[in-house]
């Protein structure tokens, strides 16, 4: 007991042997803290991954997200009950509104983290490595960015067939050239660096600069990178759901939400209105927030 | 003092920035004259105001963050704090004109030289009568004839290059041709010579000298360095953390330094006649001017400093034409003599 | 100059064969029969195998590259199954609308963006500056699609300034074809009334295809001016009297148009994307309304040479703002 207590006064606390880190972390929080339009993204996006955790719990119909029918109230403006009224077969747009932050969060997740798994590796090998291997890498990347995104997806799906699992892969796969760009260009700024180097010299091994060196270092623009990415990339899923190649009805992807519901357009206006609101503020959050964090991280881009 | 009245007249000049960490003290109640002709060089350390004092005159700083909180600047009697940015446009190039540290950033990269400066000629004009302006053909001319006269060579060619193509001594010239386009009575030289090889330094000092004697220009040289001082000034003044500290000519000045600064100052500078082991540096660093020191801003780095040196020190003249802003003045001069 | 052109020219080639390359994969590699996929999927077992042979997918890839590209050159594009004619003749229809309503989005996106960006520049943190942040913030995260059906709900229907959709109205005769692009062609021929009418229904998409655009050039282009503002040479622009008005709009301009420049190009791409659904929401007769259409209902052929096609574009158009580039910024020019 008393050797314990010993130790522990001995031995440095949490706090103290990350006082460095602690620090460089309050200061960002301040940072953030004190940028207005980043804490709205911060509380936008808060509300957003909330809402896709309990969404199932909250909404007022859980029924209708797979489509129930209820023909006797279909196409109900917005009211006390139906907030954001109701579709063609009476499911309240609220409750699939609600129901498609979840979806909508899984495929930003996975097509930004496939991007990134895919991207990042590709852009370190080139970076470090150099040469012809970072030739071919670097080519090929090209060759991807020279095709407008959205219209090599949309040939992806045309090609595996649409449905959301093939929207997600072909989003993915247009997706990666960004990460190979922007970690490739570190990753040769930091080979650089006089630490690295004093590393190398000293004999460490390519693995060990490439995961103490050089990743831990990358990790700041490609969070900024990522937290933009994540709104473009939730745009692009909606925009294949809304062209019938992606999610399909009565699945409740805003996208595909809206692509049924143009047709009911101009008299049955709430149908298209508000799942466009949710992507618009989902995209904002993600956008504003992703602003924030480079401003922070990145102290080149402060105004 | 007697004598022409004088073309510059700097008066009790204050300045400050507002900054987030509160008000930067940058310039505190500076005073200096500048005779028609003359060579006057400021002196200082980096961050002692020099530059700041420099940009005021040609009224550059931009405002916020930087704020006039007193004094006078007059040219040819003319108080240039008062007389607005329409006025201060047309003194800008044909009464004062500015040349600048770093030739290699001074100059936009996507135009060509003859671009610039034709520009630059033809944006004097309209300070002009009507009918003496020069068309655009008459610039390009007068253009080649400025690069000629700062001995560019090749002036004609010269033009229809970009400054990256340009060495830093070339673009140095280029500066001060734009500078002397405008036919100016004032010159202020902001470090014009520190971004330069020694050799090129020396030609562009030649430069200045030559066209100061030839076209009866006036000069500010600003620099930290008292070689230059030593070439083409005839008059010093010293300049610590925002306040001026000594003012003498050149000559007095290396021989009888009155303030510890200025001592310290010179002691740093290598000397053919001296072992490089005595060369010495003045210990510290300057002041925070967020929140200056009270009295003389100098006595925590001054070896003579005691408990009077708490109150501001009163400016004396220790001999004609030579002030002196310290409490030990005399100690000093003594000491150094 | 000209070994700048060239240069660029080279690396065009190159970068169509990559384009090449991706469209080939996609359609003789990732599907799990190429054979079944390219002949539709009404074909009998039969077809298929005709198929296979006729465009050579039992032989060697390399082989079926070399084919793939010889066929392409030769004009033979395949066949559409959903408008029953050849996919070149379709893409020659579709194309030039298309073009249009890309080349009136950029130049808005461009002539609005610009200035806007020099302003919010220059009053940077006052209130000009501030509106005009509401509108880049917003207009990167709007759903393109979904902005375009409330601006017919509103512009078209609710107050009647514009056409809900379509290139020209049912009734009209479009001109004699020129250039294949009706605003081009109506004045040409004279018919100024066809090309009012081109230009009003022209008003809505492009509006809406252009707001990302815009926002991102208005974003750069005001960063850009924020900074080449503080750079020195502006100070010495400044100490020789220069105007205000020159200062900013030509020796700051010049160098913050460089970096949007490039940005210009980047969002042309998100542009050609955004056509689809621009094209799709209006019911405008161009190339990405003709490949979704096909996408939709697994029309191969169609799709890939759509594809190629925007991708080319993306391409050329790349191609000259590297050109606008170069004649902006001697250093680029010479490093060749």
């Amino acid at each position: 007991m008393a050797a314990g207590t010993q130790d522990a006064a001995l031995a440095p606390s949490f706090a103290e042997r990350h006082a460095g880190t602690i620090r460089a972390l309050r200061l960002y929080a301040r940072t953030f803290a004190r940028n207005g339009s980043a804490m709205l993204g911060l509380a936008i996006v808060l509300l957003f991954l909330t809402t896709a955790a309990i969404g199932p719990w909250i909404v007022p119909f859980p029924e209708d997200a797979a489509g129930a029918i209820h023909l006797d109230i279909k196409l109900q403006p917005p009211d006390a009950v139906h907030w954001f009224g109701t579709d063609e077969v009476g499911n309240d747009v609220f409750t699939r509104v609600v129901l498609g932050t979840r979806v909508t969060l899984q495929i930003a997740c996975i097509v930004t983290g496939v991007a990134m798994l895919i991207g990042v590796p590709l852009g370190m090998i080139a970076g470090f490595v150099g040469g012809w291997v970072q030739e071919a890498i670097m080519r090929v990347t090209d060759v991807f960015l020279s095709v407008p995104g959205l219209v090599l997806a949309i040939a992806i799906v045309g090609a595996l067939g649409p449905g959301i699992v093939n929207a997600m892969l072909a989003l993915s796969l247009v997706w990666w050239p960004g990460y190979v760009r922007l970690v490739q260009a570190k990753t040769l700024a930091l080979k650089n660096e006089i630490y690295v180097q004093a590393a190398r010299s000293m004999g460490a091994s390519s693995l060990r600069i490439v995961f103490v060196h050089i990743l831990p270092n990358c990790t700041s623009p490609i969070m900024v990178k990522a937290s933009m990415d994540m709104g473009m990339a939730i745009l692009g899923a909606a925009s294949l759901g809304f062209l019938g190649l992606g999610a399909q009805p009565p699945f409740p992807e805003w996208g595909a939400m809206i692509s049924v519901a143009r047709t009911y357009l101009p008299d049955w206006w709430w149908y298209s209105f508000f799942p466009g609101v949710a992507i618009a503020v989902t995209v904002l959050g993600f956008n504003l927030l992703g602003d924030g964090l480079r401003d922070i991280l990145d102290p080149k881009h402060r105004e | 003092m007697t004598g022409p009245a004088p073309l510059l007249s700097v008066q009790d000049f204050r300045l400050e920035f507002d900054t987030f960490d509160g008000v930067y003290k940058a310039i505190d109640g500076i005073g200096f004259d500048l005779a028609p002709g003359e060579s006057l060089g400021i002196v200082g350390e980096t961050g002692c105001g020099k530059s700041v004092t420099a940009k005021s005159v040609m009224g550059l700083l931009p405002s916020p963050p930087a704020r006039v909180r007193g004094g006078r600047i007059l040219f040819d009697g003319e108080d240039l704090l008062r007389v607005g940015e329409r006025r201060m446009r047309a003194i800008r190039g044909n009464e004062i004109a500015m040349i600048f540290q770093d030739p290699m950033t001074y100059l936009n990269p996507v135009f060509s030289i003859g671009t610039q400066l034709v520009d630059v000629i033809l944006a004097h004009q309209r300070a002009r009568p009507r009918a003496e302006r020069m068309t655009r053909e008459r610039a390009r001319d007068h253009a080649v004839e400025m690069l000629r006269r700062v001995h560019l060579p090749n002036p004609e060619r010269q033009l229809d290059s970009y400054p990256y193509q340009l060495s830093g001594g070339m673009r140095q010239r280029v500066l001060i041709a734009m500078a002397l386009s405008g036919r100016p009575r004032l010159l202020i030289a902001d470090e014009p010579t520190t971004a330069l090889d020694v050799t090129i330094q020396a030609q562009i000092l030649d430069l200045i000298g030559e066209l100061r004697r030839d076209l009866g220009l006036s000069v500010v040289m600003i620099t930290h360095d008292l070689g230059v001082v030593a070439s083409v000034c005839d008059r010093v003044v010293v300049m610590y953390a925002g306040q001026i500290v000594e003012d003498a000519p050149v000559a007095r000045l290396f021989d009888h330094p009155a303030h510890p600064y200025t001592r310290g100052l010179l002691a740093a500078v290598p000397h053919p006649g001296r072992p490089a082991a005595s060369l010495s540096s003045i210990p510290g660093s300057l002041p925070n001017l967020l929140d200056p020191p009270a009295g003389c801003r100098f006595h925590g780095r001054c070896p003579l400093a005691g408990d009077d040196c708490l109150r501001p020190p009163p400016t004396t003249a220790v001999a004609d034409g030579h002030r002196v802003a310290c409490w030990r003045a005399m100690e000093a001069a003594d000491a150094g003599a | 100059m000209l070994r700048f052109t060239l240069r660029r020219a080279v690396l065009m080639v190159f970068m169509l064969l990559g384009l090449l390359a991706i469209t080939f994969t996609i359609s003789h590699i990732a599907p799990a029969d190429p054979a079944a996929l390219a002949a539709g999927p009404d074909a009998d077992r039969a077809m298929i195998e005709r198929y296979r042979v006729e465009y050579g997918l039992d032989r060697p890839m390399y082989e079926q590259f070399a084919i793939y590209l010889q066929r392409l050159l030769t004009g033979n594009w395949g066949k559409s199954i959903h408008t029953t004619r050849q996919v070149w003749d379709d893409l020659v229809t579709y194309f030039p609308n298309t073009f249009e309503l890309v080349m009136f989005s950029i130049l808005i996106a461009v002539a609005l963006g610009v200035p806007l960006g020099v302003v919010a520049a220059v009053y940077q943190n006052r209130p000009i500056d501030h509106t005009i942040r509401i509108l880049t913030v917003s207009g990167v995260a709007l759903p393109m699609f979904w902005l375009g059906l409330m601006a017919q709900l509103y512009f078209a229907l609710h107050l009647g300034w514009f056409p809900l959709g379509g290139r020209i109205e049912m009734m009209t005769d479009p001109p004699q074809a020129i250039t294949h692009l009706l605003l081009v062609d109506s004045l040409l021929r004279g018919q100024f009334s066809t090309f009012v009418e081109g230009l009003h229904h022209i008003v809505l998409p492009a509006v809406a295809l252009c707001f990302p655009a815009l926002a991102s050039i208005i974003r750069v282009n005001r960063a850009e001016m924020l900074e080449t503002l503080n750079q020195d040479y502006i100070v010495n622009a400044r100490a020789h009297g220069l105007s205000t008005f020159r200062i900013v709009a030509v020796y700051a301009l010049k160098n913050a148009m460089l970096p949007t420049m490039a940005m210009i190009g980047l969002r042309f791409g998100w542009m050609l994307g955004g056509t689809v659904l621009v094209e799709t929401v209006f019911d405008w007769p161009g190339i990405g309304l003709y490949a979704v259409q096909a996408a939709i209902s697994s029309d191969f052929e169609p799709i890939m040479g759509a594809t190629i096609v925007l991708g080319f574009f993306f391409m050329m158009t790349n191609f000259v703002i590297d050109l606008i580039y170069g004649i902006l910024d001697p250093r680029v020019r010479e490093q060749v």
